[in-house]
């Protein structure tokens, strides 16, 4: 069965989940990335939106008007999450976001305010675009539009949203640091047995 | 209706084609995708790969760029000395970078260097980046469009060894860049390596090496050999899509080579991700065309 958050997301909801878990979201997700992370953390400016219990999504979309003056989500795939390393611990002490969606894996200082305040990252497949914004159902505000497209702060209604793959739980657990790990142990002996087999240079 | 000019036709032509590409995916890429996944036993890989298939549908029945991150666009061009539009080439190329813009719409990917402005359309200097070969005495030409990503150019690296380091070096080398930057540039990746006498020269052929079939061999048998252990060696690594881990790491291994100084062994690493957004056209000399990396287009 599909596990749904649906926002807001309380600190229950996020206890059972462990990495690699597949979880969709139904509900309020606002983008959110480089400039707006640095605005709050670095310029100590108020956020335009309320993201106690939210889902924040790193993507920078592609949005267009329709005929009705309506914005209209095109594109949104998720950007490298790992930009936003420096900020995000400070940022979901400071916001209560619950949901952090980007691609990639972050790095021990997020994993640390995810364990503090409750917090998950995830990552949503990478070069999906399309799919992403297929599960937007309507575009519900736009803030901070001076930062340009692709920072605006996009809020959406979402629905079912996903895949999201858990890659670092509320205990501080990092998928992406494990799979390194283990890629790394791998590599020795697979390495070892191409070397035997190419001295070309004789 | 006047009748267009030459260099319009192919502007044309080109325009569309260099559109399509974001839209589409190579024959040979959509295949192998479909075939890792079939072989894929892992269950999360499997969602992934359900995923990048439903993007696919998507963005082909919507029309639109299956990937937002539409890159700077790369012509790498084999010309033959008698094409009639040999001189008009760069202009119709940039031409159709600014009409795929439009077209697409692509996302504007073009940061003028040192002024650090965004041109706005993905043209500026020297972009889109044009790589010539000229053959003699022919009078077609094929060209290769390419977008290159932000998140799948990023490993890209290049060094120049001693031949001391071998080709155990250049194994080292291809390992330490796809499991260090290559696990967030949206695996299964197409992996090309260039082996070369410097640097430079080493890069270019490692992304000469990505526009070539995924499942095509180097003509030389050592060569081909260490592709086929480099691809199964990635494999087993078991990175899978989006590096989330799975049963493949790579699309494929390709490796280009050129003649070096006896004292280096240049090498470098050049990936695609697993959108793979390349497309080769052949220009007769008449300006009739054959689409070479996709079956069934209506331009
Ligand atoms: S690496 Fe490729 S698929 Fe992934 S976001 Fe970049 S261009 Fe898109």
């Amino acid at each position: 069965m599909k596990k749904i958050l649906t926002t807001p997301i309380k600190d229950e909801d996020l206890a059972d989940l462990k990495i690699g878990d597949i979880v969709y979201l139904t509900g309020r997700l606002v983008t959110c990335r480089d400039v707006a992370h640095r605005r709050l953390i670095d310029q100590g400016r108020e956020l335009p939106v309320d993201l106690k219990g939210g889902a924040i999504f790193h993507a920078g979309p592609i949005v267009k008007k329709n005929e009705a003056g309506e914005f209209e989500m095109v594109s949104i795939g998720p950007t490298t999450s790992m930009r936003m390393e420096k900020f995000e611990k400070q940022f979901i002490k400071e916001t209560g976001v619950k949901l952090v969606i980007g691609k990639g894996g972050m790095g021990p200082e997020t994993a640390e305010g995810c364990a503090e305040h409750k917090a998950v990252h995830a990552v949503f497949p990478g070069g999906c675009a399309v799919l992403a914004a297929t599960q937007v159902e309507r575009i519900e505000g736009a803030e901070w539009q001076d930062l340009g497209m692709p920072e605006t702060m996009w809020i959406n209604k979402v629905n079912e949203f996903g895949p999201l793959i858990i890659s670092i739980d509320t205990k501080g657990n990092n998928l992406f640091e494990q799979n390194k790990a283990r890629f790394n142990e791998k590599k020795g002996p697979i390495l070892d047995r191409i070397k035997s087999q190419v001295g070309f240079i004789r | 209706m006047t009748e267009q000019s030459p260099v319009e036709v192919m502007t044309d032509v080109m325009t569309k084609f260099t559109s399509y590409i974001g839209k589409r995916l190579p024959t040979d890429v959509k295949g192998k995708l479909a075939d890792l996944r079939s072989k894929e036993t892992n269950e999360m890989a499997n969602v992934l790969f359900d995923s990048m298939a439903a993007n696919q549908e998507a963005a082909d029945k919507l029309n639109r760029p299956s990937c937002q991150d539409t890159g700077v666009i790369q012509y790498f061009i084999t010309v033959g000395a008698k094409f009639p539009l040999l001189g008009e080439l760069e202009e119709i190329l940039r031409n159709a970078t600014l009409g795929a813009t439009k077209l697409g719409p692509l996302r504007h990917n073009a940061v003028e260097a040192f002024d650090e402005k965004n041109t706005g359309t993905n043209t500026g200097s020297r972009i889109p980046w044009l790589d010539w070969e000229i053959v003699p005495n022919e009078d077609s030409a094929i060209i290769d469009v390419y977008m290159a990503g932000g998140g799948c150019t990023l490993p890209g690296a290049s060094t120049v060894l001693m031949p001391g380091q071998g080709y155990e070096g250049v194994a080292d080398f291809v390992f330490d860049v796809v499991t260090s930057r290559g696990i967030n540039a949206c695996p299964p990746l197409l992996v090309g390596v260039g082996v070369s006498t410097s640097a430079e020269t080493a890069a270019r052929l490692s992304k000469k090496a990505i526009l070539r079939p995924v499942d095509s061999r180097h003509p030389n048998a050592n060569a081909a050999k260490m592709e086929t252990l480099l691809e199964e060696g990635l494999n087993e690594l078991g990175i899978g899509p989006q590096g989330l881990t799975g049963n493949s790491s790579v699309m494929g291994v390709n490796i280009e080579s050129s003649a070096r100084h006896p004292s280096t062994i240049g090498v470098a690493v050049s990936t695609g991700c697993w959108a793979h957004r390349r497309g080769r056209i052949k220009f007769n000399a008449d300006l009739s065309y054959n689409i070479l990396s996709h079956e069934g287009v209506t331009l």
